[in-house]
């Protein structure tokens, strides 16, 4: 089996109110970060995935992603996979 | 009756419910590890606050793999209430038994103060002895206490009357003020209030005390406690 390393980024949905993300952006505006309209903060989450392909490895993280690292009611992810370990 | 506290790994307030139930209505209460799926000689389970797991991914999310979850899931099955206190209402929600979810508060800040709350419905097994509408006074004490749901669950929340509570004051930007639900069944409820801490004079409130004794006087009025196949449950130090 090849190791392919996995990056599942997880953030609050658009229609959630991010206070974090709203506190980081008045602080960038107060220290004359000019321009900066939204910042969204979420969550990287890295993990090596030992499959035989890469479809395989794909839906072994999403499945992760469904059954824990994500909760659908507020949260919304992405996967992204590519060949090697870290 | 008989009632179980589960205790998860970093549940923190399962001794004070214990201690409530015990001083407010006397009913025998047993302290039940989180490895336990048996939960058949109960007719209430407290799930208590704390930081579950360490609350290590999102509040309640890894709590709701334990095995206590599914004897909880068995015993709503059969009639039992499950209330879940701060914790152990985002381990309900986590665990899809109550709608919605619980994040960190609009201001980022943890809050532990006494909060006024209102009684919007008190024809339920853990609000039937408020006066329907009373304002009463839980402290409550989190940094994820903030409710959330989508729109359509939010109506049908308003439609059914399981916002059982609001905030007088939102002390954590809840939508609607939210601060206690239930669920479609009627038999859970998850609220951030800890009612557990509000059954004394020197505790600055006994309004708690009445959700236990709602509780109480519903289980006894539907008859023959369901604990008839009682089994003996060790006692937690």
């Amino acid at each position: 089996m090849t190791k392919w390393r996995a990056t599942v980024r997880v953030w609050l949905k658009p229609s959630v109110f991010d206070p974090q993300g709203h506190a980081v952006l008045q602080a960038l505006a107060s220290l004359g970060h000019d321009g900066v309209e939204q910042v969204r903060i979420g969550k990287s989450i890295e993990l090596t995935v030992a499959a035989d392909n890469r479809d395989e490895a794909e839906a072994k993280v999403r499945r992760a992603c469904e059954e824990l690292l994500c909760n659908p009611v507020m949260e919304t992810y992405a996967v992204h996979v590519e060949e090697g370990a870290q | 009756m008989r009632w179980a506290v589960i205790v998860f790994p970093g549940s923190n307030c399962d001794e004070d419910a214990a201690l409530a139930i015990d001083r407010v209505l006397g009913d025998p209460v047993d302290l039940v590890w989180h490895d336990r799926s048996d939960l058949s000689a109960y007719d209430a389970i407290i799930l208590p606050g704390g930081f579950s797991y360490g609350d290590y991914l999102r509040s309640g999310a890894i709590a709701r793999f334990a095995p206590a979850i599914a004897g909880v899931r068995a015993a709503v099955q059969r009639g039992a209430l499950v209330l879940g206190i701060c914790n152990g209402f985002q381990v309900l929600t986590e665990a899809g038994l109550l709608p919605g979810a619980l994040l960190v508060n609009d201001h980022l800040q943890f809050r532990c103060e006494l909060a006024e709350l209102r009684v919007e419905n008190a024809e339920t097994p853990f609000t039937l002895d408020y006066a329907p509408g009373a304002r009463i006074r839980i402290p409550i004490a989190h940094r994820d206490g903030r409710y959330h749901a989508d729109a359509a669950t939010l109506s049908q929340l308003q439609r059914e009357r399981r916002a059982v509570l609001r905030y007088v004051q939102n002390p954590n930007g809840s939508a609607q003020d939210i601060a206690a639900v239930l669920g479609a069944n009627g038999r859970i409820l998850g609220l951030m209030p800890h009612p557990e801490r509000a059954v004394a004079e020197w505790m600055r409130s006994t309004d708690g005390a009445r959700m236990f004794t709602s509780m109480h006087r519903y289980v006894e009025q539907q008859g023959a406690s369901l604990a008839a196949s009682a089994e003996g449950v060790g006692r937690l130090g």
